[in-house]
């Protein structure tokens, strides 16, 4: 799937929320099913700064497509990181570094986290185009060659 | 009588709604509320007699020095300073910390030692290691127990004529703890050290007396006084402040500038460079005013019922535990959730209109003492309830089933 038909489909399932209890549970089973990152990568260089919680990020690059596994110790963040996840993995960089991040405002989320908070999230999605970035990039030179 | 009430009705703010709810304030220790006769006079300021100040000659500028020394009066009256000119007006608790520790760089040697307890705030730790790193002077621990109250016997051990300054806080803003600066202050003086005390997070509940204290600094925040923001005062004794060198130079404290020499201009205006927060100066003063009008015993009183009864509530909560239980507290709980992470159940009670601080409180070493990532700090002040205790501990209720 697209990264936009994926958004669209995250679009959907928020959308039958009726309060952000409902929002926030779901976002918590979401943090729950959240694919481990390896111990190993569990690391403050996998870390990412400007959030309140811990997030470590890795990505692997499989078949032309990024794989990124991330965990938190905080399980809002766990979450939101899913979210994030199920939207950028599995795709080429260069599609990851297109995608546009208007979801996270569609479903209520920046939106209904502060802007401290918000911040943390800003710096997730800006993490996960910097992985797909350093992949285009180590790919432009086979191209050329 | 205290009638929370009609003290209530003061604060504007109180009665806003956030998420759906009826805002329930519970970050008093990060920054207090302020009532509409502070923000009266800060309104009042600027329609009527915004002017600079100390130099004018003209009608406004006088209105507004005079408010503006009446302020520093206020200060020195509320905290019995022997002089209003021991009162430096600064941006802060922070100014305070930094002005007096450049200062002391040009007292210090090499291997000189200066004490500061486990329990500081960053800005208590870090202009500090600064100066041990500008002086070649030693940076010692007064280190603290499980129960958040400070060990005193190693700083008694270890005090001698190397000891030159001392710095801890008088109410620890993670845990609430009142630290015995009495007994503190005493035993650095015996040693011939200067002590400095942090008092941003005693002021709202504690009347200090510096004279009494015999404390040689201590630094304040009008901000967690139902005062406003960027505005602060540090008390120095007057012999201190006067072998103190200037903290910045500028416009207010020279007395004579040739190019040749400056001779500075005496206390307060020696550490007084530029124009200071004219306005917030003066709204701190109104905002001691406000406070002195409750009564600060009454509102110690009536808060120290309050961190009673939450305490008692959220300890009913499975799996809570609480962080800092000396027996002499602020009305300041730190706490968290078995298994849970802080800023989980904070974003929670945020979305219940509940505002409390979550993460390691800009004291990182508390943290790292009770090998934990932060804690959620509910802080209380005179104008928070019983029934929003009770919002608190039904929403860290509401926190736990969803988390866990």
């Amino acid at each position: 799937m697209q990264i936009e038909e994926i958004q669209e489909d995250i679009i959907a399932e928020f959308s039958m929320f009726e309060d952000w209890m409902q929002r926030y549970e779901y976002m918590i089973e979401l943090g729950k099913s959240l694919p481990r990152i390896e111990a190993q990568y569990k690391t403050d260089d996998h870390l990412i700064k400007g959030c309140q919680s811990k997030v470590w990020v890795h990505a692997d690059l499989e078949d032309d497509k990024v794989v990124f596994t991330a965990d938190s110790d905080a399980i809002i963040t766990k979450g939101i990181i899913a979210i994030l996840i199920r939207a950028f993995s599995n795709q080429k960089p260069a599609d990851i570094l297109a995608a546009k991040t208007d979801f996270i405002d569609e479903i209520g989320l920046k939106e209904h986290l502060s802007p401290t908070r918000a911040n943390g999230l800003v710096s997730m999605v800006k993490q996960l185009k910097l992985y797909a970035l350093a992949f285009e990039t180590q790919r432009q030179p086979e191209k050329k060659g | 009588m205290f009638d929370v009430a009609e003290i209530r009705k003061d604060f504007p703010i109180l009665a806003r709604m956030v998420n759906g709810y009826p805002l329930v304030y519970l970050d008093n220790a990060a920054t207090s509320q302020t009532p509409r006769q502070v923000i009266d006079v800060i309104v009042d300021y600027y329609s009527r007699y915004n002017a600079n100040i100390h130099r004018g000659v003209h009608t406004l500028s006088q209105e507004a020095t005079d408010a503006y020394e009446q302020a520093r009066t206020k200060i020195q009256k509320h905290f019995n300073a022997a002089h209003a000119h021991e009162i430096i007006m600064t941006s802060g608790t922070t100014h305070g910390i930094n002005l007096v520790a450049s200062g002391f760089s040009t007292f210090l040697d090499n291997g000189d030692e200066i004490w500061v307890s486990a329990m500081e705030h960053h800005s208590n730790i870090v202009p500090w290691q600064m100066l041990c790193e500008r002086t070649g002077a030693i940076l010692r621990i007064i280190p603290m127990d499980e129960n958040g109250e400070l060990v005193l016997q190693p700083f008694r051990d270890g005090l001698s004529e190397r000891t030159k300054l001392v710095f801890c806080n008088h109410v620890s803003n993670a845990l609430g703890t009142i630290n015995p600066i009495e007994e503190l202050i005493a035993l650095s003086h015996s040693a011939g050290a200067a002590v400095l005390i942090d008092g941003a997070q005693a002021a709202p509940h504690i009347k200090a007396d510096v004279q009494a204290l015999d404390a040689d600094f201590y630094t304040i925040s009008a901000h967690k006084l139902c005062g406003p923001t960027g505005v602060g005062a540090l008390y120095g004794k007057e012999a201190w402040l006067n072998r103190l060198p200037p903290y910045q130079g500028g416009g207010e404290m020279i007395a004579e500038v040739t190019f040749e020499k400056t001779t500075y201009a005496a206390l307060p205006h020696k550490f007084e460079a530029g124009t200071p927060d004219i306005c917030g100066g003066i709204a701190f003063g109104a905002a001691l005013d406000y406070l002195n009008a409750i009564g600060m015993e009454r509102i110690a009183a009536y808060e120290g019922e309050l961190l009673d009864y939450a305490t008692a509530e959220l300890l009913q909560i499975d799996g809570l535990k609480i962080f800092g239980q000396a027996p002499g507290k602020t009305p300041v709980i730190s706490f968290n959730l078995e298994g849970i992470h802080p800023y989980d159940v904070g974003a929670i009670l945020d979305k219940l209109g509940i505002a409390v601080r979550t993460g390691h409180h800009c004291a990182q070493p508390i943290m790292d003492f009770y090998r934990i990532p932060g804690t959620v700090r509910a802080s209380f002040s005179f104008y928070n309830t019983r029934e929003e205790v009770d919002r608190l501990v039904a929403g860290v209720e509401k926190a736990r089933q969803m988390l866990s």
